[in-house]
Parts: C-alpha cells; sequence; structure tokens
C-alpha cells in the first residue's frame, strides 16, 4: 500500500517510462515527450500529458494504460489530465527514442528549423533511410498509416518506410 | 447559449461536418495515397471539433458532453457554414472544397491564437500546425488539376462554379462572431487581436489574395460578383445537412446513450 506521505515523484516517472504508444510500441510515453508534468497532491497523482495531433486515436488508450499501471503499483487515486498549451513538437521526443524509432524501421523526425516549412512542391527534405542508410529516398505520400506519420520509399535499398515527420 | 458558446459551437461544426464530409471517402480514394490523405485530414477536423465541443460542454455545463452536442442536437441548432456540407462530388470539388476552407482556417487560427481566451488561443495553435499541412497538400492539387489535363481542368471549373457561391458566408460575421469579436472594442483598452473571437471580414482580403494566386499558377479564373449564398452559421442550412446528420446520429438516435 502507498501511503500519502511515501509517493515519490521519480517512483511515477519510472513507472511512466514503462508505457508505451500503443500505435509504435516501442516508444515509451516519455520518449514521445507527451508527459509534460507530473503533480502530487496529498494522496492524489496528476500526470499532464499533451497530444501529437488533435485526432490521435491514441491518447484515450494512453490515459487508461497510465492509470492501470499505476494503479498496479498501487497508485489508486490518479488522474490524469490532457492540455493542448504548448502544443506538441517532434523536438521534445527524446534522442534515445530516436534510436529506437530508427532500430524499429521508422525514420525519426528531423529537427524542426530544418524542414518545417510550408512551400508548395517543395523538394523533399532529406530523410535517411532507416534500413541501409541512404539519403536517396523518395516521398511518396505526406499522410501515411498514422496522423505523425509519412510515406517514403528508398531509392537504393527500394524498401518502403514509414518516416515520423516534423511537427 | 452565450454568445461564447455559440462562437465555440460554429467552429466545432463546421469541423466536425468536414470531417464528417471526407470520412466518406475511406475506402474509395482515387489512389491509396490520397485515400489515406484525405482521411488523415478527416481525422486531424475530428481531432479538432472534438477539442471545440469539449471546451463548450465544460462551459455549458450540466449533463453536456462532447458526445451530445455532435449527437443530439438537430439541423437548426448546427451552425456550420455551408461549404462544409456540400457533397463530395467529384475529386475537384472535394479537394477545392479543402483547400477553400483550409486556407480560412489558416488565417482564422493565426489571428485566434492571440485569443484573450485561453483555451481557443490553445486550440488554434494545435490546430493550425494540421492545418499548414492541409493548405499544402490542397493547394498542390488544385494547382494539379487546375493546370493539368483538359478533362482535370474542366472538373475544376465546375468545382469552382458549384462552390464559389457558399465561399462569401465565411466572411460575414454571424451576430455571436460580431459579439465575441468587438467586445473587447466596446471596453475601449484592448486591441482586436485580444479580443476573444475574430470578426471573419478581416480575414476576406488576406483569403481572396491566397485563392487568386494558387487559381493563377492552376490557370483558373477568380469568379467575379457572383451571388453568396448564407445562413448555415445561423441554422439555414441547404437540403445535404439533413442526410450528413442522419448518417451520423443514427446510433444514438436509435440507440439513446449507447456507449462503446
Amino acid at each position: 500500500m502507498v501511503t500519502e506521505s511515501s509517493i515519490d515523484v521519480k517512483k511515477i516517472w519510472e513507472i511512466l517510462a514503462t508505457v508505451n504508444d500503443p500505435e509504435v510500441p516501442v516508444l515509451t510515453v516519455i520518449d514521445l515527450g507527451i508527459v509534460r508534468d507530473v503533480q502530487i497532491k496529498n494522496d492524489l497523482v496528476e500526470i499532464i500529458i499533451t497530444p501529437t495531433y488533435s485526432g490521435c486515436p491514441a491518447m484515450d488508450a494512453i490515459a487508461l494504460d497510465i492509470k492501470l499501471k499505476l494503479s498496479e503499483a498501487g497508485y489508486k487515486n490518479v488522474k490524469v489530465i490532457s492540455i493542448l498549451s504548448p502544443a506538441w513538437t517532434t523536438d521534445w521526443m527524446s534522442e534515445d527514442g530516436k534510436q529506437k524509432l530508427k532500430a524499429y524501421g521508422i525514420a525519426p523526425p528531423n529537427a524542426k528549423q530544418q524542414v518545417c516549412h510550408n512551400d508548395l512542391f517543395a523538394p523533399n527534405e532529406a530523410v535517411q533511410c532507416p534500413h541501409c542508410n541512404s539519403y536517396h529516398t523518395n516521398r511518396i505520400s505526406e499522410f501515411g498509416s498514422t496522423a505523425c506519420k509519412a510515406l517514403y520509399q528508398c531509392d537504393d535499398c527500394k524498401e518502403p518506410f514509414d518516416y515520423f515527420k516534423c511537427h | 447559449m452565450t454568445p461564447l458558446i455559440d462562437y465555440i459551437l460554429h467552429l466545432a461544426d463546421s469541423t466536425l461536418i468536414l470531417a464528417q464530409r471526407n470520412a466518406e471517402w475511406c475506402g474509395h480514394g482515387p489512389v491509396l495515397e490520397q485515400d489515406i490523405a484525405i482521411t488523415n485530414i478527416s481525422l486531424d477536423l475530428l481531432g479538432q471539433s472534438r477539442n471545440f465541443y469539449q471546451y463548450a460542454a465544460s462551459l455549458i455545463g450540466k449533463d453536456a458532453t462532447e458526445d451530445s452536442l455532435a449527437y443530439l442536437r438537430t439541423e437548426r441548432e448546427f451552425k456550420n457554414c455551408l461549404l462544409v456540407e456540400q457533397p463530395n462530388g467529384d475529386w475537384a470539388q472535394t479537394i477545392l472544397r479543402q483547400f477553400f476552407f483550409s486556407v480560412y482556417q489558416q488565417l482564422l487560427f493565426i489571428k485566434l491564437e492571440n485569443s484573450k481566451d485561453e483555451q481557443l488561443a490553445a486550440i488554434a495553435t494545435k490546430s493550425l500546425k494540421e492545418v499548414n499541412y492541409h493548405v499544402r497538400w490542397s493547394s498542390e492539387w488544385v494547382i494539379r488539376l487546375g493546370d493539368g489535363t483538359a478533362e482535370s481542368k474542366s472538373r475544376m471549373i465546375k468545382a469552382v462554379d458549384g462552390l464559389w457561391t457558399y465561399t462569401g458566408e465565411l466572411f460575414e460575421a454571424a451576430s455571436y462572431e460580431l459579439l465575441c469579436s468587438t467586445e473587447a472594442l466596446r471596453e475601449g483598452e484592448r486591441a482586436e487581436s485580444e479580443s476573444v473571437g475574430i470578426d471573419p471580414s478581416s480575414l476576406k482580403e488576406v483569403w481572396m489574395k491566397k485563392t487568386a494566386e494558387i487559381f493563377e499558377e492552376a490557370t483558373l479564373s477568380v469568379p467575379e460578383n457572383k451571388f453568396m449564398q448564407t445562413g448555415g452559421k445561423e441554422g439555414k442550412h441547404t437540403e445535404h445537412l439533413g442526410y450528413i446528420l442522419t448518417e451520423l446520429q443514427y446510433m444514438q438516435r436509435a440507440y439513446p446513450d449507447s456507449t462503446w
């Protein structure tokens, strides 16, 4: 049983680091950068999260998972609060997370200042193929299997791959 | 209902109805990648509408939820603009409808980011990142089809003819838009950028300029002085909205309070 005085914020963060994104299961919610704060109020644990995209259907599952994992560890009084501001950006993704994405076969997001522009028919940003490391890649579609990804193909190894797009 | 609640609902309704229209393409897109693109846009818009509905529900209080607002209001209560309820037609009509709406949304949210209402500002900032994608994607398609083959061009011209009459409404302030955007001015101490809402007439000039730019590249003509159909934002809709709501609200109407 966890008593009022024993709630350790560090312990909460450790548990959060075991909650995965249901759509990209190699990433934890910490890797994604969507956990913005943890607040302890007496025996109440408040987890502040922010959505990646407005319509991301994983957010409800993530909130449920956070409650479940904390409940298993004995924290029964948990509130998950979703905030919109400041808006999530891929710049909040951890370096560790980017490495894990690449190993999983998804090209990690490029740094934001490098690519976020609104020019029409802009040349493809240089995205490295997660399979053979070539930069000779082509965007097939700006929209992919989930809101956060675009579809690319490598011109060298010919493999199609997802790119976690800069946002 | 306060003007602020009506103001939030009109933003929620327009995004919900366009999300529903775009979702009709699911499994029917011209090619797989574009099928995925239009449904991704649908999902973004649905997410935006949920944020608006949740905020409106919190202000209304009592038993209001995002679901009751989306599923249990009638046509006359919906405040979406007429543009978004127009049928998908062919790909050209869908693309053009998206382009007109996304450019309007982009200009609106750039201003709404500075709303003195913190939650509206937060939703605007969040949504704008997504809308920027939509503007780029739909602009490219307008150009690709307008400056494409004889067939694609004739379809774009037909789309412009059919949809132009619904664009005027975007910039004609409904009563609640006026009340939300002038409140601060009446206090006499804040600039318009710090009011709660935005007077949409202030967006018209830039919207026309952007549209003219893209149309020029697409070798399309901007129609002049055409009659503008209005009323949606005050609850007076074309016959299409009833059919959309019939489908969208079916489950809650047939099985009240059912949940997943």
